[in-house]
């Protein structure tokens, strides 16, 4: 009777959502659109822009998957998540992946059932102060007022950072990045603390950015990747893949560009035509299609051209690949082979 | 006599549960009873079963375990090496700090606003009109935000009391009001200050069983006493004496200026300031409404008929006006009481360290024990909603009219 | 006599004098100023300290506000646009985000070519509870407020019309269902078709007859999800369907604390208590992460629905005091007078209480209005696009990262136009409502 209640209501408001029984994939199908957990906004990652449409890197990850399940990069419903709702939106079914600079942890991998499908984004933990407070080292801010934000492992960090060091340290915590921003350029903290994206991002808008400097030392490492619930292991299989795939597709020379071209018909390198689909059934086995990576590619591109259009050197964010360059440059990006 | 049957003598029947009116309110309740009960008994099971599936348990362990992170104010001893229990009792500590804070001094401004705000003075009107229109009808979070940054732009840095800044630090340079919060001197409690502490408290018995004794002498013989200067006597005169007898038992630890920031005395953040102001402005704003409406309840013909007594005004308004004015008020004003303390919840937009940022935020955050954590936050507030409003109605039914 | 006064007595005036201007002190703008703010030493400290306050506020704010740029792209062109205006660096606002940036502010995601969807929905709500506020229409209006949820709900979400329409059907069916079977098979039978027949026909007919009548007959306009929705749209939208949706259970419950059935009146009292004594924050927390535990596994609705069901909850536990405090104040003759009409209890609730009591609270309800419509911007901190939540997604984007008052001052003012309305509304009511008492 109560179930059959609850049922109605759902029928009469007609926003009735699958079982989650079922498995991700059928129900992603079913729906025609994938459910992406992001941010609410965070520049570079993912925002909303004047019309509305959702930009960003970590909004590409999501538009990769839907292209990979849809072939339609823009069948994706954007779900903005808090720092404190991001878990239970995933855990409870409201979205069908995270893909919200969320770092892969220990306990949350494990303690709270989630399943990291690879690293998008290699960051860790900065510093910014005014150049004006003379500080080169991190070493130096003993007694410092430290701007943080709540819900984020950041607090964990600085904790562990300053008692390792034997200093102290006032904290300010702070909701949301905007609030953070203002407090530090009032100078209401000497230092704003978050992940070295983050700071880059939000020095880029300061009036003067040379008024401010990034401090070299990075106290943790915060490997940001997509996450998916424990258990949808076919689900979780074509997430990592699209990502691998972007991840792969640099690696190989495959741009949005020449994508269409290099899948038209089998060439003379066999990994890529075991990506583009047109050697072997990897698609198949996804249960997608065989041009599954094609659509991933030409949605927005390879991984580096997606890096380069939202947060690289050419963007006001301006950063540099670093550590998420390509193994064979240096970086610790490396896709396993697809085989 | 015996057309009339008796009703007890005839058979119950079933159909008299629901349409005899005896019975029927009891059939009504049993129905209520298994319906609420299946309804609860439905979510428990929905709940056990959920937690089942995602792997979980309910159990209140993380309250023991390490919580690793730091809280800039605290009340009690505290590290990050403490447990999420004890972070989560300094939130609550936090909480009824600023709640308490914030409801005097909204009773504060909203007397002071409502009685202004039926001044004479057209500007003066005018003025606290818009003051509680404002507030009023824009919401709490969005006045917590700009007076939280506000403060922050409007007050000088630490850096500015340096040499050459243009900022410096008031009464004797025992003050200083920085953005980042207002530093005051801390007292340093040295030998024999139990003493002078026993003589400060044994002052204020002195000065309520004065009160109480000029009351009653009063009420027998019509003299009234000076209780306003004897009382002022009573609370400073003999700390001081004692004071100086002992040799300056307590001293002032003054702030100063060092490294990063002002160091020593007491740091007053700017969070708590700015929660503080801007919950006792917006709740001030609805007192305001609830004094000028009890004043105006008070009919015009008291005041008269007080002044025709020769009471002067200020008798007549401690003696007549207030306590009829009062019991207009105090029920309202309750409510608003318990709306300021669930308000203080919203501290998490000013990174005040509350009992919902820290046990409801970053602890809940950290374990993944949602279910638990917001059972225990709202067990919280639900046990101080009740025990505010039951304070307050206590009093409440001391000063209310008593009709006989 | 009289003659020989006008006549011999030559230094009394035969005529009146014109009258004269009073002085200067004592007439026009001098004697208004000297009275009303410098009649005292008190009066006159207040007024200078409040013109001093004035002062102080609009210097320091005025530059910023007047001279604030609105046409730019981003908040760098802003700048560029201010040091090419003003060389002396002034700092000013940059209302440019609010001329790009509006539409999101109050629309949120919501297509832009189906802005008139809300906003007709809006009227279509106004005209609906005009009946009630402003005491006009009559029974046709009254139908027509009837069925305006429907056309709400079918003009804000899209989708087929037969939708809504066939869901209506139910409480036709309802109502259908109570008479004949009430007149064929008593009462009780009657109330128990009542509740069963449209819950049978909602959870199982509802969508085959929808497919089927769609099939025959497509007409609708596009569907638009609840993800879309955002801003003002939205925090009215959870605002006035938690009002209206509350309204029928706060007076169940306000009847529960005045009953003397036990269980009843315990379960109300409990129920009002525990809402009233939790913020609204937890409340929402509460939605967003435990709501999934307390449903049957594998039932999972959107987020905006479940903040609905959790905001009317808590507005019905405030509504439910708004109607108690009604009902307190009808005089104990009209439930005696009720009584001795021999009606029963819901005839006499319904045809003598309520509506005297509804009508007595209304200042009350549109109160708890304006509280409920301010602290719909506490969906922020679950997620929702609200608009402060609107406010961070924009300063997110490259171009506008680093912008903060424009916005607050934009949200602020949205807020106090409507808050201000309401009030002013309420209080106009509470007028009439005392005059019609006498």
């Amino acid at each position: 009777m109560k179930k059959s209640v609850v049922l109605a209501t759902l029928a009469v408001a007609g926003m009735a959502a699958g079982m989650s029984q079922a498995s991700t994939l059928d129900e992603v199908k079913a729906r025609g659109s994938l459910n992406c957990g992001v941010t609410t906004g965070l520049t570079g990652f993912a925002e909303p822009n004047a019309s509305g449409v959702w930009e960003g890197f970590d909004v590409a990850v999501c538009r990769a998957v839907a292209a990979a399940v849809f072939g339609d990069p823009m069948a994706v419903e954007f779900v903005p998540t808090t720092g404190q709702t991001r878990f239970t939106a995933l855990a409870s079914g409201e979205v069908d992946m995270l893909a919200r600079n969320t770092t892969w942890t220990f306990s949350r991998d494990v303690d709270l059932k989630f399943e990291f499908v690879g690293v998008n984004y290699y960051d860790g933990q900065g510093f910014m102060v005014p150049a004006s407070l003379g500080v080169s080292s991190a070493l130096e801010l003993d007694g410092a007022t430290v701007c943080i934000q709540t819900g984020t492992t950041t607090e964990l960090n600085l904790a562990d950072f300053f008692a390792s060091n034997n200093m102290s340290y006032e904290p300010v915590p702070i909701e949301t990045n905007a609030e953070a921003q203002q407090q530090y350029l009032a100078n209401a903290c000497d230092v704003y603390t978050t992940d070295a994206s983050g700071l880059a991002a939000t020095r880029a808008t300061f009036e003067d950015p040379s008024a401010h400097v990034v401090l070299p030392e990075i106290v943790s490492k915060e490997p940001l990747g997509p996450l998916v619930r424990h258990g949808d292991h076919e689900w979780g299989d074509i997430v990592r893949w699209s990502l691998n795939a972007l991840i792969a597709a640099e690696e190989m020379g495959i741009t949005s560009a020449n994508v269409a071209e290099l899948a038209a018909a089998p060439g003379n390198n066999p990994e890529i035509n075991r990506i583009l689909g047109t050697e072997g059934d990897l698609g198949a086995m996804l249960g997608l299609e065989a041009n599954w990576a094609v659509n991933v590619i030409s949605a927005g591109g390879n991984y580096g051209e997606i890096f380069d259009r939202n947060i690289g050197e050419s963007t006001p964010i301006g950063l540099a690949r670093g550590l998420n360059a390509q193994w064979t440059d240096g970086g610790l990006l490396y896709s396993p082979p697809f085989r | 006599m015996a057309s009339i049957p008796d009703p007890s003598s005839e058979p119950f029947r079933l159909g008299q549960l629901i349409y005899d009116r005896r019975y029927r309110s009891m059939t009504i309740q049993v129905f209520a009873f298994i319906m609420i009960m299946a309804f609860l008994w439905q979510l428990g099971w929905n709940t056990v079963q959920n937690l089942s599936a995602l792997g979980k348990d309910f159990n209140f362990g993380f309250l023991g375990s390490r919580a690793g992170y730091d809280i800039n104010q605290r009340l009690i001893e505290y590290s990050n090496d403490s447990t999420h229990g004890r972070a989560a009792i300094i939130g609550i500590l936090n909480t009824l700090l600023v709640a308490f804070l914030g409801c005097i001094l909204a009773t504060i401004i909203g007397v002071i606003a409502g009685v202004l705000r039926l001044s004479k003075n057209w500007i003066v009107a005018r003025l606290m009109t818009v003051y509680v229109e404002g507030f009023r009808n824009v919401p709490l979070l969005l006045w917590i935000l700009v007076i939280f940054a506000v403060m922050t732009e409007a007050t000088p840095q630490p850096r500015d009391f340096r040499e050459g800044g243009d900022a410096s630090m008031m009464l004797f340079d025992s003050i200083a009001i920085t953005n980042r919060g207002i530093f005051i001197p801390s007292p340093i409690w040295g030998e024999g200050s139990t003493l002078l502490v026993a003589v400060f408290v044994a002052s204020l018995v002195a000065i309520w069983a004065f009160r109480r004794y000029a009351r009653k002498k009063q009420e027998a013989t019509g003299q009234i006493l000076p209780v306003f200067w004897v009382s002022l006597t009573l609370f400073f005169v003999p700390s001081v004496i004692f004071y100086f007898i002992l040799g300056g038992p307590v001293t002032l630890r003054l702030p100063e200026l060092g490294g990063f920031n002002f160091t020593g005395g007491l740091q007053v953040r700017n969070s708590l300031i700015a929660l503080w102001f801007a919950l006792s402005l917006y709740t001030g704003a609805f007192i305001a409404e609830i004094v000028r409406s009890g004043i105006l309840a008070v009919s015009r013909g008291q005041t008269e008929a007080a002044y025709a007594l020769g009471l002067r005004p200020n008798r007549t308004m401690n003696l007549v006006i207030l306590p009829q004015a009062l019991r207009v008020i105090i029920p309202p004003l309750i409510s608003q009481y318990l709306n300021l303390t669930k308000n203080s919840s919203l501290a998490i937009a000013v990174g005040y360290m509350d009992v919902r940022s820290t046990l409801g935020g970053i602890t809940i955050n950290q374990t993944g024990r949602e279910l638990e954590g917001m059972l225990l936050l709202g067990v919280f507030y639900l046990v101080t909603s009740l025990i505010i409003s039951g304070v307050m109605n206590l009093y409440n039914n001391a000063v209310k009219l008593k009709e006989r | 006599m009289a003659h020989s006064a006008k006549s011999s007595v030559s230094y009394v005036r035969t005529e009146m004098l014109p009258e004269q201007a009073p002085p200067v002190s004592e007439s026009g703008l001098v004697k208004w100023v000297r009275e009303n703010l410098f009649s005292g030493p008190l009066n006159t400290i207040l007024t200078v300290l409040s013109l001093l306050a004035i002062y102080w506020v609009v210097s320091h704010v005025f530059q910023w506000f007047a001279y604030g740029i609105w046409t730019a792209n981003s908040l760098s062109e802003c700048r560029e646009v201010r040091n090419a205006l003003y060389a002396d660096g002034r700092n000013v606002a940059c209302w440019a985000v609010l001329s790009e940036r509006w539409n999101q502010l109050l629309f949120g995601f919501y297509p832009a070519e189906a802005y008139w969807r809300p906003v007709v929905a809006l009227i279509v709500f106004f005209i609906a509870v005009a009946p009630v506020m402003f005491n006009f229409g009559g029974r046709k209006l009254a139908i027509f407020s009837a069925v305006s949820p429907f056309i709400c709900y079918w003009l804000l979400w899209g989708g087929s019309i037969w939708g809504p329409i066939l869901t209506a059907l139910g409480f036709v069916l309802a109502w259908l269902a109570y008479g004949q079977i009430t007149r064929k098979f008593g009462a009780l039978a009657g109330i128990v078709a009542t509740i069963l027949v449209p819950l049978i026909y909602w959870r199982f007919g509802v969508a085959p007859l929808t497919g089927l009548v769609d099939g025959i007959l497509p007409i609708g306009i596009e569907n638009i999800q609840s993800k879309d929705f955002g801003g003002f749209m939205l925090a009215l939208i959870i605002g006035i369907t938690g009002i209206v949706l509350s309204l029928p259970l706060g007076i169940l419950l306000a009847l529960g604390r005045q009953s003397d059935l036990f269980i009843i009146n315990k379960f109300s009292v409990i129920f009002i208590e525990v809402i009233r004594g939790v913020p609204l924050i937890v409340w929402l927390f509460t939605a967003s992460l435990l709501l999934n535990y307390f449903l049957p596994p594998g039932t999972n609705f959107d987020l905006m629905l479940r903040v609905i069901i959790m905001v009317t909850l808590f507005a019905a536990a405030y509504m439910a005091e708004v109607v108690r405090g009604g009902l307190a104040a009808l005089p104990l003759g009209q439930y005696e007078g009720a009584d001795s009409l021999g009606l029963d209890y819901w005839q006499s609730m319904r045809l003598i209480i309520l509506p005297q009591a509804l009508k007595i609270s209304i200042p009350g309800i549109v109160n708890t209005f304006i509280g409920l419509f301010k602290d719909t911007t506490l969906v922020v901190f679950i997620g929702l696009l609200d608009p402060i939540g609107l406010s961070n997604a924009i300063r997110a984007t490259t171009e506008w990262n680093g912008i903060y008052w424009e916005l607050f001052i934009f949200i602020g003012l949205c807020f106090f136009v409507f808050c201000y309305a309401m009030s002013r509304y309420s209080q106009y009511l509470e007028r009439k409502l005392a005059t019609d008492r006498h």
